[in-house]
């Protein structure tokens, strides 16, 4: 495991401060210019759910290594109201931007890990990878 | 080398030949990797990476003033990127839908299919089409062991797949009555407790249900409200509509039907349908039940299956061959 830095969401600017962030690790570690695009409109999904549904939340990064190569892991969590139907959320289609190909599955398609535990009421947990190719 | 590769190589070739040319050549050559880039799921930020990959080479000074505005049109294309990919995947489940139902259809048309019998008395013709996949109408041909022929025509209101399943159901229902030595009444009365037990309360069926007797040359019949069908006396040259009344089968546990009975004589003809027939559009106008009649006048003189093919083809051309509803039409003709 590597370094950890954060970014506090607590108004909608915060979301244009994980994005910086998540961008200049992503650059450091030697990600493409597509890469680092995809990267950040991942964590920008990510902040912005943060902002419009729990108010209020973090999104960390780590740089993760593994024995062949390296990744950006980010961390999005919160106390908010948690996910209640995850598998709903996950369909494609489901979004309240209808269907427009972001929200939850979009991250998981820019991205190459996904995981996602939430409870009602105690808060979200969303973590995802993407490793250099 | 892998056809990504290959690709961003001719894409620089041609860009660079488009430069110094500007003709219509090198833009045919566009449209050619365009296609190509569908083909194999590029997507709109790769293609634009593979632009400025492509300038700088072609111009390794102009990186500086290109870059960055290349950069940001990349950025600008990552929901769409995004977009294309969710629409792939609907698609590919939606033909994996498509050969699913094609496949439940051709089923239950084999589940359903009912025999024509052959007898000296009557001709009988049936045709029944289904306007999607599966068909929401029902018909079905019993011999007794007198000889008597046993018709059923029913029509569920309710679409799609879910009727089609209901259909399934009264098959089973009614192959284990003892039809043949029941009368028509209380068939009807056996299969609404089933209905009414089994089927969800938001669906209906409507049923006709017929007993023809070679011995007295009688018909009996009851309906459960199901589409008035319609008698041709051979004799006054007139069509007449048979009346029965009912309740639509799962209404109601304890309903009771009545029995009527109709005698045919030679060239008589009996006309069941479903309102797939009766309710055919022109246009956004109903037909009139009356234009169905004339167009089996025309052409009543023929054997019975070709008087319903010729309907159906008559109706079906003028729906645009687009049936709004299911469609089964059953015509017995009396022929000594
Ligand atoms: N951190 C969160 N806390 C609570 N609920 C969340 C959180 N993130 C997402 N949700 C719920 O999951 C739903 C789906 O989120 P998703 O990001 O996929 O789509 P969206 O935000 O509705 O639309 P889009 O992101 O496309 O504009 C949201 O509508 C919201 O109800
Ligand atoms: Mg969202």
């Amino acid at each position: 495991m590597g370094s950890q830095s954060y970014v506090t969401i607590m108004k909608e600017w915060d979301i244009v401060a994980a994005r910086q962030m998540g961008r200049d690790i992503a650059k450091n570690l030697g990600f493409g210019t597509v890469d680092q695009a995809r990267i950040t409109t991942a964590i920008s999904e990510l902040a912005r759910n943060i902002h419009l549904y729990a108010g209020e939340g973090k999104v960390c990064f780590e740089i993760v290594e593994s024995l062949e190569h390296k990744g950006i892991r980010v961390l999005a969590t919160d106390n908010g109201p948690g996910i209640r139907d995850l598998s709903q959320v996950m369909e494609d289609g489901f979004t309240t931007s209808g269907g427009l190909g972001a929200g939850l599955p979009g991250v998981k398609r820019l991205m190459d890990d996904f995981d996602i535990e939430s409870e009602v009421g105690k808060g979200t947990k969303i973590t995802t990878t993407k490793w250099v190719r | 080398m892998d056809t990504k590769d290959l690709d961003a190589r001719s894409y620089t070739d041609l860009l660079k030949g488009y430069i110094k040319t500007q003709d219509e050549r090198a833009l045919y050559g566009a449209e050619q990797i365009s296609k190509s880039f569908i083909k194999n799921n590029i997507l709109p930020e790769e293609i634009v990476n593979l632009h400025i990959q492509a300038l700088l080479e072609i111009y390794p000074d102009l990186h500086e003033l290109i870059q960055p505005s290349m950069n940001f049109l990349l950025e600008a294309m990552i929901s769409y990127g995004l977009a294309h990919q969710e629409y792939q995947q609907l698609r590919e489940k939606q033909l994996e839908l498509r050969s699913e139902i094609h496949l439940a259809a051709r089923m239950q048309q084999i589940l359903l299919q009912s025999e024509i019998p052959q007898t000296d008395d009557l001709d009988i013709g049936v045709i029944s089409v289904p306007a999607n996949q599966m068909n929401g109408d029902y018909h079905h041909f019993v011999r007794g062991k007198d000889g008597s022929i046993n018709i059923a025509i029913a029509d569920i209101i309710g679409k799609g797949i879910p009727a089609a399943l209901s259909m399934s159901m009264i098959k089973y229902a009614m192959d284990s009555f003892p039809e043949s030595e029941m009368s028509t009444n209380a068939i009807l009365k056996s299969l609404n407790r089933v209905v009414e037990r089994n089927v969800d309360p938001s669906m209906f069926i409507t049923m006709f249900y017929a007993t023809y007797k070679p011995d007295s040359g009688k018909l009996f019949y009851s309906s459960a409200g199901h589409e008035p069908g319609f008698f041709y006396s051979s004799k006054a040259n007139r069509f007449k509509e048979i009346e029965a009344k009912g309740l639509v089968l799962g209404v109601k546990p304890d309903t009771t039907y009545s029995q009527y009975e109709l005698e045919l004589n030679k060239d008589d003809m009996v006309i069941l349908l479903t309102d797939g027939v009766t309710e055919c559009r022109k246009g956004d106008q109903f037909i009139e039940r009356d234009e169905v009649l004339e167009v089996i006048r025309t052409y009543m003189h023929l054997p019975a299956q070709e008087i319903v093919n010729r309907v159906y083809r008559h109706f079906e051309r003028i729906q645009n061959f687009q049936l709004k509803d299911d469609f089964t039409l059953v015509i017995l003709k009396k022929v000594v």
